[in-house]
């Protein structure tokens, strides 16, 4: 039979696409490789609230989507299809996709092959689970999945895979059970810290057994796995089997089906029009696939792409947003014009796809300041990116007359680029319209499109340039050196260059931050700490031809290199280059001198970069010399933002009596941001990181902060009364309450935002009794060192 | 690289108690009342208004502490003034008085404030030495390392134990169950290791105090003496080596307790008698009224 429509993968843009295709009449027929519908929801933990973001779009589906729990939603899924009869058939894998409109062909891992007019690919990113790859690896107790590790008691079972998941299984498992696991490898080197701690113990104790450099040779049938071991062929008899070996990223299979991805990055999304039409005619992509990672989102893609394929040009459910969005503009209202203008007016985006623009502009802000508006402050912590669609801006600079910038052009790349904070303050001129783009919005733009990453980048280099190096050199020259330069990048503890290596070159530090040391009497000395938006690397070029000093990234980081030919050309056109160079070198000598009459002063530098303060913008500190362990910090934490402390008092090590709790530093780029579906975690003005109320409860920033600082709670209970306390004695003392969700919150993240709504400053330094607590920036450092020495 | 209590804002609140105390001394001299100096007078009303008001405003320290979203001042600059003021309230207290004293209730009341402050003094002397002394003791690992660390080193004396036979075995995870180190407070308090173990002398189970471990390694030293094979005596040896560091964590672990109780009870003193000063001053107050 030959279909008008089939769609693979039944999440929540494929089960809407189905419904509105069994609606409007359509033949259909959705598949879904596992056997129950939505499985990366199944797979969320039992009872977490999903909720249904972004507000302002209205839902456009025939199911119904509401936030609630994991089950109701589900379930209400469940019912919508019930309801409607919907054509789905579980179990069904699709191995294979060619053709284009009105001959597709698919094929099923059982070798069926399907025909249709058109394709929906639904299949989101988690991809499927891999297999096994042996023979029996379908058998019944065989399972590449764990809902509910409690769920099994007195069983023999079996887990493969070395990673987290395995790990986790593995221990949860052993509670109730005999677990046996079998690694590929001689050791656990892929799994966390404290997983490979954990199941090092376990398997020292005995309380889990483990093969080593062991592969599955084939699964038995009986409940028997067989295991090619070092030492030879064994069989081990089991309940059960859990292999936990990752999934399958669908990148590849996509690919498989002739859609093409502008570039090799993982974050990369395929090309569509917007009609959702990917470059094969009749192959359709939604959902998270296509960049769209909300539910409701996949859902009103799901109706939408149905209605386009009938040939209904209805307008998308964002229509009204952005409409509103446009209406303050002097260019008239109609939506696509504007978009069209947008274009026609930035160059930047002159290339980019019409859906990634739409996205782009329905996530920015568009601004129409009076003239003389600051549009924002030098030294503010936002890091937004501005396009001018209209008018000009005023650039205030420290050396000279301000800098113009007129329609077309774009500013702000500096605090995107570097995470830092503004390096001017930018006025409004006449008549001025700005785009303000967040910048995840503008990153996951420079990571498909290859040439807006190489126009900001040369941006990024000739206003570097031009702000602390080369202020008067004109631009033609500065663009000529900013093609010359090159990108170069680091990851922590990488060296940029070593002490009596040649000197070959200036690094501007672009983002990160780097320690600088030298060797003395046999051992590292670092001297000092150089952030992201100064140089490394002029001494050797002033002065002597070798290096004085090893260079080292402290965290990720990324550097402008300029090589010595290009600094000497430099050097040549601007007599007043090298007073500065000099300068520069003055003071850094003095620095270096002082730091290296006081050793242990840069060994406690040292030690608060290993903790990945390189990266801090503003981080707690507590004086061991002075902090007698009462903990009011935390309280007044808790105290002040519903019950939760953000900060570990207790934990974190400690060097030279200074010690670094377990709390947020506010990181220049912060990791947290990485994956925020509702992209609820921004930063304010003052540098804060906070989370807003549209947290969904994902958890993606709890595992991506590498200091543990993001956690999951829920509103707690009101504190009690403190006078009632004082003059009752009732209850626990405002402080000392045991924390107790209040019945009907949801778990959502919550971090240190500084206390930047309350007056005063952070409530941990403010209650600390004793003086020990204080926050501080990394470049504030040295006065510490001045304590220790 | 921080301010402590005493040095809080170049030790502004030692400053203003120093006035305080000068000018209340100042007026004393000047003062020459027709009866010998005491509550009674006109200066002594004055003083002991002000010492009155002084140790109402004490005690709202801890209110004040426990206002955690007050941005009246830092809970550091108030317990600087907290301890500076605290202790020019004795001056202006006993010019107050007159330096009269007897078997009466305005001394009880005296005697109460006295004790208040001297607690708050031991207070302070702790709060500014033990928490050196706490960092050192720990090596600046916190206290959960201490504590993992005892557990690994749990873990491994019982895998030796356990090749050594079920006697060992026994031995080994009745030390590892009775480990105990300050149960309560008053325990941390005392430093005191409660720890037991269970001893297999001559054919018969007994349950043995087990302080800093010593029973477990005398048994061990013993069993070692009369054990003949290499191989366990090379045994229980990695195993007594294993439990001298268990002492020796146990040392550090118990003496950091030990200065946390210290940091945290003194503070059952100071607060319970600052509840008894408040009542026996409203007596003192409400009496001298009466018998006016």
């Amino acid at each position: 039979m030959r279909y008008e429509l089939i769609i693979v993968g039944g999440g929540p843009a494929g089960l809407s696409a189905a419904a509105h295709a069994g609606e409007l009449g359509l033949s259909y027929l959705l598949l879904e490789a596992s056997d129950a519908l939505a499985n990366t929801i199944q797979r969320y933990q039992k009872g977490k609230h999903v909720m249904a973001e972004p507000q302002v779009v209205p839902l456009r589906s025939d199911l119904e989507f509401s936030p609630g729990s994991r089950e109701a939603v589900l379930a209400a899924w469940q019912q919508g299809i019930d309801a409607r009869k919907v054509n789905i058939r579980y179990g069904a894998e699709v191995t294979a996709l060619s053709g284009h409109r009105p001959n597709m062909e698919l094929t099923l891992a059982d070798g069926e092959t399907l025909h249709a007019e058109a394709v929906v690919l639904s299949i989101g990113l988690q991809g499927n689970p891999r297999k096994l790859g042996v023979s029996g690896e379908e058998r019944s107790f065989v399972q590449y999945t764990l809902d509910d590790p409690d769920e099994y008691r007195g069983e023999t079972i079996v887990v493969v895979g070395a990673g987290d998941a395995a790990i986790e299984n593995a221990i949860a498992l052993a509670r109730n059970n005999s677990v046996i696991i079998v690694n590929r490898r001689d050791e656990f080197a892929r799994a966390k810290e404290g997983n490979l701690n954990q199941i090092t113990r376990a398997i020292d104790d005995g309380t889990i057994a483990c093969f080593y450099n062991t592969h599955v040779a084939s699964v038995e049938p009986g409940s028997a796995i067989r295991l090619n071991t070092e030492t030879g062929e064994t069989h081990v008899e089991c309940d059960r089997i859990i292999a936990r070996l990752g999934a399958i990223p669908p990148r590849r299979f996509v690919e498989s089906c002739g859609i093409e991805f502008p570039s090799d990055d993982p974050t990369t999304l395929p090309e569509l029009t917007h009609h959702y039409e990917s470059n094969v005619p009749g192959l359709y992509v939604i959902g998270a696939l296509g960049g769209y990672p909300l539910i409701k989102q996949a859902m009103n893609q799901g109706f939408e792409v149905v209605e386009f394929l009938r040939g209904n040009d209805i307008l998308p459910a964002d229509h009204g947003v952005l409409e509103s969005k446009f209406e303050s503009l002097p260019f008239g209202t109609d939506v696509d014009e504007t978009l069209d203008l947008i274009r026609e007016r930035v160059p930047l985006f002159a290339n980019i796809n019409g859906l990634v623009l739409r996205e782009l502009v329905l996530a920015s802000e568009l601004l129409t300041p009076v003239a003389g508006d600051i549009v924002f402050r030098k030294n503010d912590y936002t890091n937004s990116f501005m396009s001018i669609l209209d008018g000009e801006v005023e650039i205030e600079n420290d050396n000279g007359p301000p800098i113009q910038l007129g329609a077309g052009q774009f500013f702000g790349e500096m605090s995107l680029l570097s995470g830092r904070r503004r390096s001017a303050t930018v006025r409004a001129g006449d008549a001025c319209v700005i785009l303000e783009s967040p910048r995840r919005d503008i990153v996951k733009l420079m990571n498909s499109y290859e040439q807006v990453r190489r126009i900001i980048d040369q941006h990024f280099i000739v206003r570097t340039l031009r702000g602390g190096l080369a202020p008067d050199a004109p631009l033609e020259d500065l663009e000529r050196i900013a093609t010359r330069s090159e990108l170069r990048k680091y990851t922590a503890n990488d060296v940029l260059f070593e002490q009596g290596d040649t000197a070959d070159g200036l690094h501007l530090i672009r983002n990160g931050s780097v320690s600088v040391s030298r060797r003395i009497g046999g051992r590292d000395i670092v001297t000092s700490y150089v952030a992201a938006g100064n140089y490394v690397g002029e001494m050797g070029l002033v002065g002597q031809a070798q290096r004085s000093a090893t260079v080292r990234a402290t965290v990720a980081t990324e550097s402008v290199f300029l090589s010595a030919a290009v600094f000497d050309e430099m050097l040549a056109n601007d007599a007043r280059l090298r007073e500065r160079m000099q300068d520069t070198v003055k003071v850094r000598l003095a620095e270096n001198l002082r730091m290296e009459a006081a050793p242990e002063s840069g060994d406690l530098i040292s030690f608060l970069m290993q903790q990945g303060l390189g990266e801090a913008t503003d981080v707690l500190l507590i004086d061991e010399t002075l902090c007698v362990a009462c903990d009011n910090c935390e309280k007044a934490c808790a105290e002040t933002h519903g019950g939760t402390s953000r900060l570990d008092r207790a934990a974190g090590p400690s060097y030279a009596q200074v010690h670094v709790p377990t709390s947020c530093r506010h990181c220049e780029d912060p990791h947290c941001m990485t994956d925020c579906p509702p992209d609820a975690i921004r930063r304010a003005p003052n540098g804060e990181v906070y989370i807003e109320d549209s947290c969904i409860g994902c958890g993606n920033c709890e595992s991506n902060c590498p200091y543990g600082v993001i956690q999951m709670a829920g509103a707690k209970e009101p504190a009690p009364n403190l006078l009632g306390w004082l003059l009752t004695g009732k209850g626990a003392a405002p402080g000392d309450r045991q924390p107790v969700d209040a019945s009907g919150s949801q778990k959502k993240a919550v971090k240190c935002d500084m206390c930047k709504d309350l007056g005063g400053g952070p409530a941990c330094v403010r209650a600390c009794p004793t003086g020990a607590a204080l926050r501080m920036a990394p470049a504030d450092f040295v006065n510490l060192t001045k304590r220790v020495s | 690289m921080h301010e402590s209590l005493l040095a809080f804002r170049r030790r502004f609140y030692l400053w203003v108690a120093l006035l305080l105390v000068v000018g209340s001394v100042v007026a004393y001299w000047y003062h020459d009342p027709q009866e010998p100096p005491n509550g009674g007078t006109l200066l002594g009303y004055t003083l002991g208004t002000v010492g009155a008001l002084l140790i109402a405003w004490l005690a709202l320290f801890g209110v004040r502490k426990r206002s955690y979203a007050s941005t009246l001042g830092t809970v550091q600059g108030w317990l600087s003034a907290h301890i500076y003021l605290g202790l020019a309230l004795i001056v202006v207290v006993l010019l107050h008085a007159g330096f009269q004293f007897g078997w009466n209730v305005h001394t009880l009341a005296f005697v109460l404030m006295m004790l208040v402050i001297l607690s708050g003094v031991f207070g302070v002397v702790v709060y500014l030495r033990y928490p050196v002394r706490m960092s050192r003791n720990r090596g600046g690992a916190p206290r959960s390392d201490l504590i993992d660390e005892l557990e690994d080193i749990d873990r491994r004396s019982l895998r030796v134990a356990g090749s050594l036979g079920a006697d060992f075995h026994e031995f080994v995870a009745s030390g590892v169950q009775r480990t105990q180190l300050g149960a309560t407070l008053w325990d941390r308090f005392r430093g005191r290791d409660s720890s037991q173990i269970l001893l297999r002398q001559g054919g018969e189970t007994v349950m043995a105090a087990n302080p800093g471990q010593d029973a477990a390694l005398d048994w061990l030293a013993e069993q070692q003496s009369i054990s003949g094979d290499a191989e366990t005596v090379g045994a229980i040896s990695e195993l007594s080596a294993l439990i001298r560091n268990k002492r020796k964590l146990l040392r550090q672990l118990g003496a950091d307790l030990k200065m946390q109780a210290t940091l945290e009870l003194w503070l059952y003193v100071h607060v319970p008698l600052t509840a008894a000063l408040l009542a026996a001053l409203l007596v003192h107050i409400v009496t001298v009224f009466l018998y006016w």
